[in-house]
């Protein structure tokens, strides 16, 4: 017994345990969703449900035990607020919209880099795809703090601009949605890239050839066979640029001017400036399913839309 | 089909006044310093079902994408019924084709792979929707209009695949490895069902496979392809009883080859001396060569006589010891080793069904062919 190397002992012992193999590779990834997700995710909940309080925490309790009753109390006040204060309503949808233009212009900037990658030389495709990670390994505020320099009144941008003689004056970028864009764009452009090069570099390049042999020129090509085969990439490069640019709070922070509303920075006023923790919590909890209803219909869409991957 | 439709002339290439309707002048294809198409030359006649045959790397799939025009040509020059294709994209060439792979668009239901092509020739629909029909019923897929391709048997995607590349009537129908991915029985079938279609539908076929059976069952004439050259160009029996080299002998069906020089070159015949036959070969026909020269004779199993008694009356005869048999059903093959020590493959159809007259193994037996089975292979 003793001889066994260590890892086969602790198998043997989560053996008796009843936990072999595949169970075992189920349940590490379940423990640790439950363990940093869904607890934490129920103690906000929790919070959204309480109220406000100057205490240590911030917040009343929402069961109570008094002379053996014991009470829940739910104060559902702070999801009434969100909807009667216009700020939140207005953040949300700001977030959604800023989301929601910077993911169609990523997916317009990336499809074509990640078409463009795929169709490479085999040897070429990893040093682009490289160039396109490359800037992970700088600090993402680095990054941010960078564009500041870039777009700032007597930035890089406005001094050449001015150099060349195209603007008179300096031109108003730092502080405006613009900017917003810009950093929300370039900060996520290579999760839109990756998943579709991974979706396009599996496309057979047999169905383009049939289409050019059924008489189709490339652009019909691209519209009837490219397009539709590549869609499950772009639903995954959608997701993964807009469900993080929705919640963003450093690049408006940073880059935003004082009408840029995104939630991200609501929330953290709320729960930093104004140590109103449970209308953070709710606002975190309504965020999270303006999220999830969208990529529910979207999963939904692709079950019954196809049958291939 | 009809009486009213005049046949064809069933050999237009014996015909010096016939047009060809597929030229292919002095093709090359190079692949850096590697050269895949060596300077092929070949005439394809309106109607044939004409088969490129050849190992793989031997450059036939890529003589057809030339057709297709997916590689451009290195040099030469590829005439389609009097155009030259030269320049012309894939999309604006006469041609289909129909992909080893079978190519179908993953996202179409069969009815849309298959419309696909008319509709990018703008057709009114209500005309889409009748060929569509058409050629669903042609390729019996009609239960399976809306089916998705991967919900389709691999015998059906070819049927598909067909339908698709017949749709748009081209002149020209290229077929890569058609029937590779389906097994044996499916295969045999289809195979004749190919051929009914041609026929009905007058399209000029090439096809292209490393099956030696699929190209003599199809095929109107082969082209037998290795090291991007055309070999020898011919109907299926005068590639098999007439092979003009060694390989084309080697590589169609199986064959004895007996190493030797020729000793007398006679008004109607050769005798080649051969140590592997042990004594002179009679070849009645064939080449006439120079006294000396070294040669090879190709005898098909099959034209070998083996028996234990007496053969009679033949021009070659031989005698040795059965080394193997393999009985195969309906016929069995015999690996008899010569006196001389070279082994010698005869086939034999079971016209008996009982084991007694049956050779078997040590059985000392006498062989024997025709002068006319055997043939002079020169290179």
């Amino acid at each position: 017994m003793n001889s066994l190397p260590l890892g086969s002992r602790i198998g043997a012992l989560l053996g008796r345990m009843g936990l072999k193999g595949r169970l075992l590779v189920i349940a590490i990834p379940t423990v640790w969703l439950l363990v940093f997700f869904l607890i934490p995710f129920l103690v906000v909940a929790k919070i959204s449900f309480s109220e406000a309080a100057i205490a240590r925490p911030p917040y009343l309790p929402i069961t109570e035990w008094v002379d053996g009753f014991f009470t829940i109390n739910l104060n559902f006040g702070n999801y009434m607020f969100l909807l009667e204060d216009p700020l939140y309503v207005a953040a949300y949808l700001g977030s959604v919209k800023i989301a929601a233009i910077s993911t169609i212009i990523a997916l317009l900037i990336g499809y074509p880099m990640a078409y463009l990658i795929a169709r490479s030389a085999p040897e070429r495709r990893n040093l682009l795809l490289m160039m396109v990670i490359l800037p992970f390994w700088t600090s993402f505020l680095l990054r941010v703090y960078a564009w500041i320099g870039f777009l700032k009144g007597n930035g890089i941008i406005n001094n050449l601009l001015m150099n060349v003689g195209i603007i008179d004056e300096p031109l108003v970028m730092l502080q405006t949605d613009f900017a917003v864009y810009v950093g929300v764009v370039y900060t996520y452009l290579p999760f839109m890239i990756l998943p579709l090069y991974a979706n396009l570099v599996k496309l057979d390049e047999a169905y383009l050839e049939a289409s050019a042999d059924l008489g189709a020129r490339p652009v019909t090509t691209f519209f009837t066979v490219t397009l539709p085969l590549s869609m499950s990439g772009i639903i995954a490069g959608c997701m993964l640029v807009f469900i993080p640019a929705v919640g963003e709070f450093v690049i408006p922070a940073l880059l935003g001017g004082p009408d840029t509303l995104m939630i991200g920075q609501v929330l953290w006023n709320e729960f930093f400036s104004n140590r109103d923790w449970p209308i953070a919590s709710s606002v975190a909890i309504v965020m999270l399913f303006v999220l999830v209803i969208p990529i529910m219909l979207l999963r939904w869409a692709q079950a019954s839309g196809g049958g291939e991957s | 089909m009809s009486e009213a439709t005049p046949v064809p002339d069933a050999k237009p290439w014996n015909d010096p006044s016939a047009v060809p309707f597929l030229q292919i002048n002095n093709v090359t294809k190079k692949f850096g310093s590697f050269t895949a198409v060596n300077n092929v030359s070949l005439d394809v006649y309106k109607g044939e079902i004409f088969c490129l045959l050849g190992g793989s790397g031997c450059g036939k799939s890529t003589l057809l994408r030339m057709l297709s025009g997916f590689e451009d040509l290195s040099s030469g020059q590829i005439i389609i019924d009097g155009q030259d294709q030269a320049g012309i994209a894939p999309y604006d060439r006469p041609t289909n084709m129909m992909f080893q792979s079978y190519a179908l668009f993953p996202h179409m239901s069969v009815e849309k792979n298959i419309a696909y092509g008319l509709k990018r020739d703008g057709l009114p629909k209500a005309e889409i929707a009748t060929r569509v029909t058409e050629m669903l019923s042609l390729v019996q897929m009609d239960d399976f209009a809306t089916r998705k391709p991967h919900q389709l048997s691999g015998g059906q995607r070819q049927r598909v695949a067909l339908a698709r590349s017949l749709v748009k009537k081209p002149k020209l129908l290229m077929l890569d490895e058609p029937l590779g991915a389906l097994d044996k029985k499916l295969r045999e079938e289809t195979q004749f069902e190919l051929i009914n279609i041609q026929e009905s539908l007058g399209v000029t076929f090439v096809v292209v496979t490393h099956d030696q059976e699929e190209a003599m069952t199809l095929s109107s004439r082969i082209g037998v392809m290795t090291a991007g050259q055309i070999v020898q160009v011919g109907t299926p029996r005068e590639i098999y009883e007439f092979p003009q080299n060694r390989f084309v002998a080697d590589f169609i069906g199986s064959v004895n080859i007996f190493e030797g020089r020729i000793t007398e070159d006679g008004e109607d015949h050769v005798m080649v001396r051969s140590p592997d036959a042990g004594g002179d070969i009679y070849v009645p026909h064939g080449i006439s060569g120079v006294i000396g020269q070294k040669v090879a004779v190709a005898v098909r199993p099959e034209k070998v006589q083996i028996s234990k008694g007496d053969l009679g009356d033949l021009r070659n005869k031989l005698s040795g010891t059965i080394d193997e048999i393999a009985y195969l059903g309906n016929s069995s093959v015999y690996q008899v080793r010569l006196d001389s020590g070279k082994m010698l493959r005869v086939s034999q159809s079971n016209q008996a069904r009982s084991e007694e007259s049956a050779l078997t193994y040590k059985d000392r037996v006498n062989l024997g062919w025709a002068g006319s089975a055997g043939i002079v292979v020169t290179s």
